[in-house]
């Protein structure tokens, strides 16, 4: 690769050299134009440029429409993701729309009216009722975006507890991982502060709370799927932010409060992983490994594990050398997998008399 | 009116005989505009190549995170030890690329550039309103600028808490190494910066109100001046609540306060702060910040405004129009703020407030958009490479700003917020449209600083290779954010479901050192221009405004005589009397100073 980009740059500056050179061939012509302005062959030239740049920008966006439409999100795995998703889907119908649009006519009239000696522009300094139109289709088309995007973000962000049966989970952040505390049968998070981190309390539950006792801590993420999670966020150390793209849901996470977002998970991770999306989509990634692993294994290394779909926490707010690496895993399963998994995860209060016991 | 310009006259009585200038005055301290214009361009443009420089390096981490390059371990020296880069100084080179580029670069070195240089030259006056606080505004800039360099050699690393320095991580040593001295550097040098920007545009405020010719009534002004006047404002506005921002992080950092730390736990130990809050520290830098992208965007439009009208031998469509439209998006710029914290844990209420806010500041950037296309049209387009990075302006900022009606969007926010996506959209939107600015400022006014014209052929090959580069970068960057990957990270191979993003990564740093190596020919081009260029007449772009009536030699006070009086607006580009022919027989454009011809009818534009 460094060999191809070195090849690059020595490349671009020959043609820098080269273009030197073409210029000091001209001064030395005699009559030649050395004005450094523009003249009519310079305006032909540059103008079909314009032209062939606008032709490039085209190519570009179906390039990478065609290349990257693997790169989007599968169909979101929460219930008010599908909402996200079509505001998301005509928002950008519409600002593809304008784009190529006001990109070609930019173009093209910088390509269509460039220079000649002799032409004549025209003088058109204002036109009210062109003016009027462009302010006024702006105006509506947004309006009709705020208007519906803030009923959807309404209905994300009321989040109302008494609400149906939602289960109630601490997330909580600290430089570079994180931990879950579910609330335990009471579905009442006990009491929580830095200031009783002590021994193997590292979230600093209150012990004397007494809804604490059923709390439990873990270090993945299990949520059975069609039941509403809230998820109440505290921080240790620094900002983090709770990043979970498959839900489209993001929420800071920060020292000092807590915050809150709430979803709905709609599929497990199952269904995610059997997805025609998904399974594509790992096949690629898996070729990508195998590939990777041959010059790995060659230079004396181990290779890259297979690579199965899982849903992922990420943090997405800059905390600290190993931001890039604070992640935790999330699973979506049925209720009864769920209750399962729950049943072998220690109570707070069991965890506190074991740790006495030893 | 009619008083300032009775004492200038008197100036200029004074002009043959008064002293004769030193190295010193005349090139380091220098009252005149025009000199401390070419010191901000230069400063800016040192900056400029430092912070490009960064984005290489780490854009080359990006890339090949797996791969030993030497020339880690010769600029990073103990933090790219065997070639490694570390993480820690991957986040300081993002955090110091993104203050240089916006603040050294895109704020000093442009507008504090073209400010100085246009706005005595354009309105018609002899200096800026105070040449002496002029000069502290500039020499304050080149400390600020020599502080944040040295920031680069501390001990512990630069700052290294991304450019918005969010507490806890830039308040606490503790948390990153970068946070220590490294970050103190940082505010004391943003501190200063701070001071010379509130000089510097209390001057040009000052300026236009007060030192316009006679004549000048505002709706003559160009839009450049237009531009540089509104965004002195909410410069003036805005800036002192980041110094206040950031007076109150040293406090907390040095003091022991607790205005944005509350309930830490860090290194084992429990920090006695309490009550505090890091979302009361991003309302305050956003303040800043969002009105900072209008700062770093209005005088390029301005300069773009008055480059598209003189090339296309036109005026510029709806002048009304564009200046409400600076003065709208100046408004809306400093209630937008909220955006940028949809997800911050500030009350939803505030997001639905602010998306509506968001959303209408399109408005008067649609406007603007539009005018400048109908300004091309049919026009008689000099394809100038000045007017090659106005019209690559215009395409960026609309293609960045589209993308913003997404972000903008509290509800769409959540899933791109911190993504690349953002990174694609305000680099494209306000980095490089602001660059373009820059550049085709630099190719346009050239003439008029140096008194020499830049090749145009080593310009064109400037702009190609930037605009398709640009696109190149930036374009692919979008994806890669739809799928989800978040903006500062190391490295994108622990997250194995990101795999297939890794060669559009590559894609786009080959696109970044391509387009860094043509800022190379630009910077031949000036360095070469400067000295061996040829010979400027005095007015080669055939432009209207007062600054091409000046002699090419530049001479303190502007005008050898008296100043010229003004009698139109700047853009009677093509204007035709009613049997068709010209204003004035066999030129296209009229000079502002020209008064009305016979049988010519002023339009009430």
């Amino acid at each position: 690769m460094t060999v191809f980009l070195t090849i690059v740059i020595i490349a671009l500056f020959g043609i820098t050299l080269w273009q030197m050179s073409k210029i000091l061939k001209l001064s030395q012509l005699k009559n030649a134009d050395d004005s450094q302005v523009a003249n009519d062959k310079d305006n032909n030239m540059q103008g079909k440029l314009m032209l062939g740049f606008v032709i490039f920008i085209y190519l570009l966006t179906i390039f990478c429409f065609v290349q990257y439409h693997s790169f989007f999100l599968p169909e979101s795995a929460s219930e008010h993701g599908v909402d996200y998703d079509q505001l998301m889907f005509i928002s950008m119908v519409l600002i593809m729309f304008v784009q190529i649009i006001t990109q070609g006519l930019l173009h093209y009239f910088a390509y269509k009216y460039r220079g000649k000696k002799g032409n004549k522009a025209l003088f058109f300094a204002d036109n009210d009722k062109l003016e009027f139109i462009w302010t006024i289709i702006p105006v509506i088309v947004l309006a009709g975006l705020i208007i519906y995007g803030l009923f959807t973000w309404t209905d994300i962000m009321n989040i109302d507890e008494e609400e149906g049966d939602p289960l109630i989970i601490e997330l909580y952040a600290y430089q570079f991982d994180w931990r879950a505390r579910y609330s335990g049968e009471d579905n009442v998070l006990g009491k929580a502060n830095v200031r009783f981190i002590e021994g193997i309390n590292t979230l600093g539950i209150d012990a004397s709370d007494g809804y604490s006792k059923d709390d439990k801590v873990t270090n993945e993420l299990h949520l059975p799927v069609n039941r509403k999670v809230i998820f109440k966020m505290r921080s240790q150390d620094v900002l983090h932010s709770a990043y979970m793209p498959f839900f489209r849901a993001q929420m800071n996470v920060v020292p000092g409060m807590i915050t809150e977002f709430a979803y709905t998970p709609t599929k497990t991770t199952e269904e995610m992983r059997n997805s025609e999306f998904m399974i594509e989509k790992v096949a690629t990634i898996n070729k990508i490994r195998k590939e990777k692993s041959k010059a790995l294994v060659a230079a004396g290394d181990e290779a890259l594990e297979t690579y199965e779909f899982d849903y992922y926490l990420l943090c997405n707010k800059i905390c600290g050398a190993s931001h890039y690496n604070m992640q935790m895993k999330i699973i979506v399963e049925s209720e009864e997998e769920y209750q399962e998994w729950l049943k072998t995860q220690q109570t707070f209060s069991e965890q506190l008399s074991a740790q006495a016991s030893n | 009116m009619s008083a300032i310009a009775h004492v200038d006259d008197h100036a200029h009585d004074d002009h043959g005989h008064h002293h004769k200038e030193t190295f010193i005055t005349k090139y380091i301290f220098s009252q005149d505009h025009k000199m401390i214009s070419k010191q901000y361009l230069i400063t800016g443009l040192i900056m400029g190549i430092i912070g490009i420089a960064m984005s290489l390096l780490f854009r080359m981490q990006l890339a090949w995170p797996d791969h030993k390059f030497t020339v880690y371990e010769i600029f990073l020296g103990k933090f790219g030890e065997d070639g490694v880069m570390d993480p820690s100084i991957y986040l300081a080179l993002v955090t110091i690329h993104g203050t240089i580029m916006v603040f050294f670069v895109l704020t000093a070195g442009l507008s504090g550039t073209f400010s100085n240089l246009l706005i005595p030259l354009q309105i018609g006056a002899r200096d800026m309103a105070s040449g002496f606080l002029n000069m502290v505004s500039y020499w304050l800039f080149f400390i600020s600028s020599v502080i944040m360099v040295l920031s680069l050699f501390a001990e512990a690393g630069p700052a290294s808490a991304g450019w918005t320095i969010y507490p806890p991580l830039s308040a606490l040593p503790q948390a990153i190494g970068g946070s220590g001295t490294g970050m103190t550097l940082w505010l004391v040098s943003m501190a200063i910066f701070i001071a010379s920007s509130l000089l510097g545009s209390l001057n040009y405020v000052v300026t236009v109100i007060n030192l316009r010719t006679k004549g000048m009534s505002m709706t003559r002004m160009p839009l450049t001046i237009w531009a540089f006047f509104v965004t002195a404002i909410i410069g003036i506005v805005s800036f002192p609540v980041l110094l206040s921002a950031a007076l109150l992080l040293i406090m907390d950092r040095s003091f022991g306060t607790s205005f944005y730390l509350s309930d830490i736990y860090i290194q084992g130990e429990v920090l006695h702060n309490q009550g505090g809050s890091p979302v009361l520290f991003e309302h305050l830098f956003w303040f800043l910040g969002h009105p900072e992208v209008y700062i770093v965007l209005l005088p390029a439009l301005g300069i773009t405004s008055e480059i598209i009208a003189t090339n296309a031998r036109k005026p510029i469509f709806g002048y009304r129009a564009m200046v409400a439209s600076i003065l709208a998006i100046a408004f809306l710029s400093t209630i937008v703020w909220g955006h940028h914290m949809f997800v911050s844990g500030m009350n939803p209420f505030l997001g639905s407030v602010f998306t509506f806010t968001t959303l209408l500041i399109a408005i008067p950037s649609a406007v603007k958009a539009f005018n400048y296309i109908t300004t091309l049209w049919k026009g008689n387009l000099q394809l100038n490479p000045a007017m090659l990075f106005s019209i690559g302006l215009v395409s960026t900022f609309i293609t960045g700003g589209l993308t913003g009606i997404i972000l903008g969007d509290s509800t769409l926010d959540i899933n791109v917020h911190d993504t690349y996506f953002v990174v694609a959209h305000f680099h494209l939107v306000m980095g490089i449209s602001a660059l373009y600015g820059l550049f085709a400022g630099v190719y346009h006014w050239f003439p008029k600083m140096f008194g020499k014209m830049m090749n145009k052929n080593l310009g064109y090959v400037h702009f190609w290779v930037t605009a398709i580069g640009a696109y190149g970068v930036f374009f692919p960057m979008h994806f890669i954010g739809m799928a989800g990957l978040p903006r500062r990270y190391y490295t994108n191979s622990n997250f194995p479901y990101f795999d297939d993003l890794a060669d559009t990564n590559v894609l786009i740093t080959v696109f970044a050192l391509i387009t860094a190596a043509a800022q190379l020919v630009f910077l031949y081009n000036f360095v070469v221009s400067m000295f061996y260029g040829k010979k400027a007449v005095q007015n080669p772009w055939k432009s209207n405004t007062l600054e091409w009536t000046t002699p090419v030699e530049h001479i303190h006070g502007n005008w050898p005589g008296a100043i010229p009086n003004v009698y139109r607006w700047p853009y009677d580009y093509s204007k035709t009397k009613e049997n068709g022919e010209y204003v004035i027989a066999g030129q296209d454009f009229v000079s502002q100073i020209t008064p009305l011809q016979e049988g010519e009818e002023e339009l009430h534009h």
